[in-house]
């Protein structure tokens, strides 16, 4: 036993965390939040040359073939810092979708490209409101190709490609499409997190081939996004810890009644319980880290597990985070609200709280 | 990062499993014992061979095994319906500061009649003026040649009744600020003008005592660490009565997840098992997130431990997390059990009154050994590093110090 990262792991994240520190600053975020580009291009450009779209990819399909736990390095980081790429779309995602499921001709295709960050990835299931697997799929496969509509998709307006769920007759798969080809339409919709971008994705006879196994579609999903999960969970930790962090330093700073606010204990009990619910929050997605690092068949208990803390600690931490800061941290002008909407637009994509409490409740009887 | 045994951690685990299947007392040999006579007989034997407080030096009683070992042996002894609960503060607190305080000799002597449970330490700390306050405590004690002369009152001793030692802190000089004053000793609890007397809890039970102290006579010798060093030594036991006290309770007679899962599918909720219901699913993925997250907060530092680091303030987080949610746990089984869950009676209670006990203890987890308060301040001011409360007994003799009775 031994529930540590390794010196190299813990390596990569000082070196990652530098990077981050120097090309990703809230005033980045800023940018991406306010003007019409979907995506800092440029920090994008530096992530895919440091190789980290290419880190979980076997190098026989182009990747560095690391282990998750390095992966789980670099989501923290980029929680940390909020970053405004399409990371996780398309490395949590659609990444691992053709890795899990693609052919060998799909997995020859796109893992080089994906490692390379010549294309980017999304993840399409969504067509209203609540939790897609339990909704009528809509989006269908004919003789004419998909058709059919797909909302909020996280950076469904940049990616190259989307892995889609759709129906063939009665039952559902999963798909992927050039969304570069013909019968595509993109419309950008305005979200809470605008530093991530978000599209519908309307089809109308669009080429989709088959991923994986016909009619495993939600299945496939839920795998996937059980893996996703242990990888949002770590950037949810690292959001929650830039969090803790803005909440201290305001806190030390900011002076009432003589003293500095951190020194009453409404606020001080405020910051110990953000700390507790963050390292519950890191200690599940350690566990959770080790169960995707080793195919473990623990995993949906801990990816639900992690997943369930992380929404919690970063919710907590970022509302409370605007609190610590009283008015100023209602303000425009003040950086707490780019965590704020963070947290819940990771708390929604791939299933929120509700969705996931009762996942795990599930992986718990099983395991009983 | 590996959370799978290596292949000598599965032989030693499998070691102490087999031992556990081959002498866990069946229910017959402890027939007419006391709670008390079974723990200290299942002790002994776990003593004999060499099973008892792994971690500590063999020449004390102890097997010089790792962390992870003890931890094996934790996780592996309960599964077994044995709760070593009496020794809990002489296994978790006396000894380790012993072992860091006293010498050798006296360790050689006191050590292995700790580990093997005949000698029954408590932790005389709390006093009617010094709880979530220790450094405020009174008792006094004033040198008489070898010897120390001790006067005041203790309270809330866990264990006093059955045990033979204990470890005591008191003051020494009360005209110096009040952490400056106070020296720590252990001693012999049936020395002269020792008097316990049981106080009743709201359980029912009498697991804590007052015990008063006339002129009783401690020797010199007995003292551990300076004449004002008493609370460096104090925050030796409470750095270990946090890592000790912390999550644990994956025992049978505890009330947590495992528990609640066989209750939940159990009860009838509308129709159908009550696991199957919304409300009480998410309450469950809420617990086991919480109880779940302790066990590998404790799996880390264990891992910190074994690199050589001592437990710090950041496992205060155990038992602020995990007492305010056995509270939680068992008022909502007492709910859903609904009228019968008014019954207490160990034969006809729903897992023999464990919701019922759970309800009426809960409380003392939120006090005992720290209160919620106190943790969080602990964690805010010595993990985070945020301000001091403000505070009127600094750098004052502690004779100048406002209390209760001045004000
Ligand atoms: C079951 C049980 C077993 C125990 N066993 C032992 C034992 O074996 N040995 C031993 O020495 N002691 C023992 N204790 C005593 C225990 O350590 C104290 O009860 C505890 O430290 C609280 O002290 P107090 O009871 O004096 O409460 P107080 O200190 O008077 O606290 C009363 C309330 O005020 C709050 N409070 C106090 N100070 C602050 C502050 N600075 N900021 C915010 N809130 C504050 C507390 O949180 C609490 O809610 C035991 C207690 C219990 C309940």
């Amino acid at each position: 036993m031994n529930f540590e990262f390794s010196d190299e792991q813990n390596m990569l994240r000082e070196q990652a965390g530098a990077f981050l520190r120097d090309n990703c600053s809230m005033s980045v975020v800023r940018n991406i939040l306010t003007s019409d580009e979907p995506f800092d291009r440029g920090l994008w450009q530096k992530i895919v040359e440091m190789g980290w779209t290419a880190t979980a990819i076997p190098e026989q399909y182009g990747g560095l073939g690391l282990s998750y736990l390095e992966l789980c390095v670099i989501a923290e980081e980029l929680g940390r810092v909020v970053a405004p790429v399409p990371f996780s779309s398309s490395v949590y995602l659609a990444t691992e979708a053709v890795l899990v499921y693609g052919s060998e001709e799909q997995k020859g295709k796109w893992l080089p490209m994906l490692a390379e960050g010549s294309v980017i990835g999304c993840f399409a299931t969504a067509e209203q409101a609540g939790h897609a697997a339990s909704n009528k799929t809509g989006c269908s496969v004919g003789a004419n190709g998909l058709s059919g509509t797909k909302i909020a998709v996280v950076d469904g307006d940049l990616a190259d490609f989307a892995i889609v769920t759709a129906s063939e007759g009665d039952s559902v798969s999963q798909y992927l499409v050039d969304l570069n080809g013909s019968g595509v339409e993109r419309q950008t919709v305005d979200t809470i997190d605008p530093s991530r971008s978000h599209a519908n994705l309307v089809f109308s006879g669009a080429d989709a081939t088959l991923l994986g196994n016909a009619g495993a579609g939600w299945d496939q999903v839920a795998v996937i996004h059980d893996r996703a999960a242990v990888l949002f969970a770590w950037e949810q930790v690292g959001g929650s810890k830039t969090a803790l962090d803005m909440a201290k330093d305001y806190a030390m700073e900011r002076y009432a009644f003589g003293r500095p606010i951190a020194g009453y204990q409404a606020i001080k009990h405020k910051l110990a319980n953000i700390y507790v619910k963050t390292t519950l929050a890191e200690s599940n997605s350690y566990y959770g880290a080790w169960a995707l690092s080793t195919n473990a068949p623990e995993l949906p208990l801990a990816a639900a597990t992690a997943r369930v803390a992380g929404i919690q600690a970063y919710h907590f931490a970022t509302a409370e985070n605007i609190q610590t800061h009283g008015g100023m941290g209602f303000t425009w002008e003040f950086d707490c609200q780019f965590l704020y909407r963070r947290a819940k637009l990771l708390a929604m994509t791939i299933g929120g709280e509700l969705t996931w409490q009762k996942k795990l409740v599930a992986a718990l009887r099983t395991a009983a | 990062m590996d959370f799978n045994d290596t292949a000598a951690e599965a032989e030693f685990r499998a070691e102490v499993s087999t031992w556990l299947e081959a002498n866990v007392p069946a229910e017959k040999e402890f027939a007419g014992m006391t709670p008390l006579e079974r723990a200290k007989f299942w002790q002994k034997r776990k003593y004999d061979a060499g099973w008892a407080c792994l971690r500590w030096p063999k020449e004390f009683g102890g097997r010089d095994a790792s962390v992870v070992e003890q931890v094996i042996f934790n996780e592996e002894e309960a599964k077994h319906d044995v709760e070593p609960a009496v020794f809990a503060i002489g296994h978790g607190m006396c000894g380790p500061t012993m072992i860091a305080w006293a010498t050798d000799e006296q360790n050689r002597r006191y050590m292995p009649k700790i580990a093997s449970g005949e000698e029954v330490w408590c932790q005389l700390f709390s006093e009617p003026a010094g709880g979530s306050d220790l450094a405020a405590l009174r008792t006094s004690a004033v040198r008489d040649g070898d010897d120390w002369i001790v006067n005041g009152q203790k309270i809330w001793t866990s264990g006093a009744q059955h045990s033979d030692y204990g470890i005591l802190v008191v003051r020494t000089d009360p005209t110096v600020p009040k952490h400056q004053g106070l020296s720590y000793f252990f001693l012999d609890m049936k020395s002269p003008g020792v008097e316990v007397k049981p106080i009743k809890q709201i359980s029912g039970d009498a697991g804590f005592n007052e015990v008063y102290f006339t002129d009783v006579r401690i020797p010199d010798a007995q003292r551990l660490g300076a004449v004002g060093q008493g609370w460096q030594v104090a925050l030796t036991t409470l750095m270990n009565e946090r890592a000790s006290i912390g999550g644990g309770g994956s025992g049978r007679g505890i009330v947590n997840c495992t528990r609640l899962v066989e209750l939940f599918e159990k009860v009838n909720l509308d129709g159908s098992a009550a696991i199957e219901d919304g409300a009480v699913q998410a309450k469950l993925a809420d617990w086991y997130v919480k109880e779940a997250g302790l066990k590998f907060v404790g799996y880390r530092s264990m891992s910190a431990m074994s690199r050589g680091d001592v437990p710090g303030p950041e496992n205060s987080i155990g038992k602020l997390v995990a007492a305010p949610m056995r509270q939680e746990m068992s008022t909502f089984a007492l709910d859903l059990l609904e009228g019968a869950g008014a019954i207490w009676d160990k034969e006809l209670s729903e897992a023999a009154g464990l919701y019922q006990m759970g309800y009426m203890a809960a409380p003392g987890g939120r006090i005992a050994g720290g209160t919620d308060e106190i943790m969080a301040n602990i964690i805010a001011e010595r993990v985070l590093g945020l301000p001091q409360d403000v505070r009127l007994d600094k750098g004052i003799p502690f004779t100048e110090v406002p209390t209760s009775a001045s004000s």
